[in-house]
């Protein structure tokens, strides 16, 4: 069983027109690797006609529901994250009931509002309510604002956990680029902050650091956007952890926090 | 034969790094199936003069059969012209400057000059384009990255050099050899290690567009885990031959 907690899909409404291939590419090296099932999120329409961080309502629910079908299509391979846009309270939260209902399995926060705002509670409080986690988007140690983003670090997103200590939260590709180091030290005594080995970067002695910050019982493997890093990681780890740690990694620590009936072998 | 031109031994001065010593990159080689590592020595990236690591790389390689010594040059110091003629008579595969790490112009008066003699030596010249993600940096790694008009400049200034390009993503690549001509972009290869696999499929792309002689297998270890290089060939459908050429044969014509 290997789950990767951090997929994307593309559909019809991005400006991309490869979006058939890009997914198609994504299921056939899963498949290649070992991947059980993909957790993966759709942000609104990828900037077609909202910002990628900053999802329109009508955006979001076209990429939501694509991704619904996507889950439909890909029963025992495909699960997904309900993107909500923090700033409409009230279509986020129905948005949120509407996808949970349908199937989907987490809430999937990108970058429309900082982790540590007050207009995310709400959105807490009802993945508390649903018993689902909540993958944040981070950059990790966040020293400026960036364009087209309202971008969190961990330091944020720890004041967001301990406000919610009834709510696991995902920080999102702890090798998505950026100062890791700075988000492993704040996320240390966050017993309910995961860290999400995703991204594109392969640093050496990364993987030994997010070890020894959170241990292997708060690590959880993910791709995001490159699944050649996802299984240098995966193989990396094979070597550097005993068979019982690899598997928490591999999948047990995403089935404790997901839904009990998330995954097929539940 | 897997031949990993893009390795480093020694301390890495920016964060805690393990497996730099040779044994610790031996470790690595055999867990991951490298036969063969093409080695600089990473302290003296950041020296002053970073051909002082020199004698210690050409030391260290020679205990090891595994290891191809790739010594530093710096050709804003005096004398630079000496190490092309040592590694010249060592064998070393190439040399290697990191101009922007030793803050020199990329396209400057040196940098030509260091073209010229390596074309006219016959010694191929390494060149990487980054060595960490720009976003993790340490606050005082503050050193640009290689521009991709820097190597279409430095490969027009002179007909005979033959540059190995590491850690260069695929916007990079495509710009380069697509703002060459084809006699210019046959003296290029680019090493692997900072390429996207799947679902983006990078690598794949470059290599239908570009070609498999182009590209040649390096990991940028131990900044990097080598399990990348290796996943992502292992995601393509390569011909035995394709593969071999990636990983080894396309050297053969790079050290004739």
């Amino acid at each position: 069983m290997l789950i990767d907690v951090h997929a994307h899909f593309l559909h019809d409404r991005s400006p991309r027109s490869d979006w058939p291939a890009r997914n198609a590419s994504r299921l056939r090296a899963g498949d290649r690797v070992g991947i059980t099932v993909h957790v993966a999120s759709i942000l609104g329409s990828w900037g077609a006609t909202s910002p990628i961080y900053f999802p329109s309502p009508p955006d979001i629910e076209y990429g939501n529901d694509f991704l619904l079908q996507l889950q439909r299509t890909n029963p025992a391979r495909i699960r997904g994250y309900a993107v909500v846009n923090p700033n409409f309270t009230t279509h986020a939260l129905a948005e949120l009931a509407r996808c949970l209902d349908a199937g989907m399995i987490g809430i999937k926060l990108a970058a429309s509002r900082r982790a540590n705002d007050p207009l995310l509670d709400p959105i807490c409080r009802a993945a508390r309510e649903r018993g689902v986690p909540v993958l944040q988007h981070i950059w990790q140690h966040r020293r400026r604002e960036y364009p087209g983003q309202e971008a969190s670090d961990a330091a944020e997103l720890g004041a967001l956990a301990a406000r919610h200590p009834g709510v696991n939260f995902l920080l999102a590709h702890i090798g998505g680029g950026g100062d890791w180091i700075h988000s492993l030290a704040v996320v240390r005594d966050l017993p309910n902050v995961f860290v999400d080995l995703s991204g594109s970067g392969v640093d050496g002695g990364m993987l030994e650091e997010c070890v020894e910050a959170v241990g292997v019982e708060r690590l959880l493997w993910g791709c995001d956007l490159t699944i050649d890093t996802g299984w240098a990681k995966l193989r990396y780890l094979e070597h550097m952890l005993t068979g019982d740690e690899l598997e928490l990694v591999k999948w047990r620590n995403a089935s404790r926090i997901f839904p009990p009936t998330a995954f097929p072998t539940d | 034969m897997r031949i990993d031109v893009n390795s480093f031994v020694g301390a890495y001065p920016f964060r805690k790094l393990p497996g730099t010593s040779p044994d610790g990159l031996l470790r690595s080689m055999d867990r991951v199936g490298i036969d063969q590592a093409w080695v600089a020595h990473l302290p003296s990236v950041f020296w002053r003069d970073p051909a002082d690591g020199n004698a210690w790389l050409y030391e260290t390689a020679g205990q090891q059969a595994r290891f191809r010594p790739v010594p530093a040059v710096h050709p804003g110091l005096a004398g630079w012209e000496q190490t092309i003629a040592g590694a010249s008579s060592a064998q070393a595969p190439a040399v290697r400057c990191d101009p922007m790490y030793y803050g020199l112009d990329p396209v400057g008066s040196e940098m030509r000059a260091l073209v010229k003699v390596c074309g006219k030596e016959q010694v191929p010249l390494m060149l990487a384009v980054r060595l960490e993600d720009a976003r993790q940096r340490h606050p005082n790694d503050r050193a640009g990255e290689l521009p991709p008009w820097a190597v279409r400049t430095l490969v027009r200034s002179d007909s005979r050099v033959r540059l190995l390009v590491t850690h260069a993503d695929r916007p990079f690549i495509e710009e380069v050899h697509f703002g060459s001509t084809p006699e210019e972009s046959a003296r290029i290869w680019w090493d692997i290690s900072w390429v996207w696999g799947p679902p983006e499929d990078h690598l794949e792309t470059l290599l239908g567009t570009i070609g498999v002689e182009r590209f040649v297998f390096g990991t940028g270890q131990p900044l990097r885990l080598p399990e990348t290089s290796v996943a992502k060939l292992d995601l393509l459908d390569l011909s035995k031959e394709q593969r071999a050429a990636i990983e080894s044969e396309n050297l053969k014509t790079w050290i004739q």
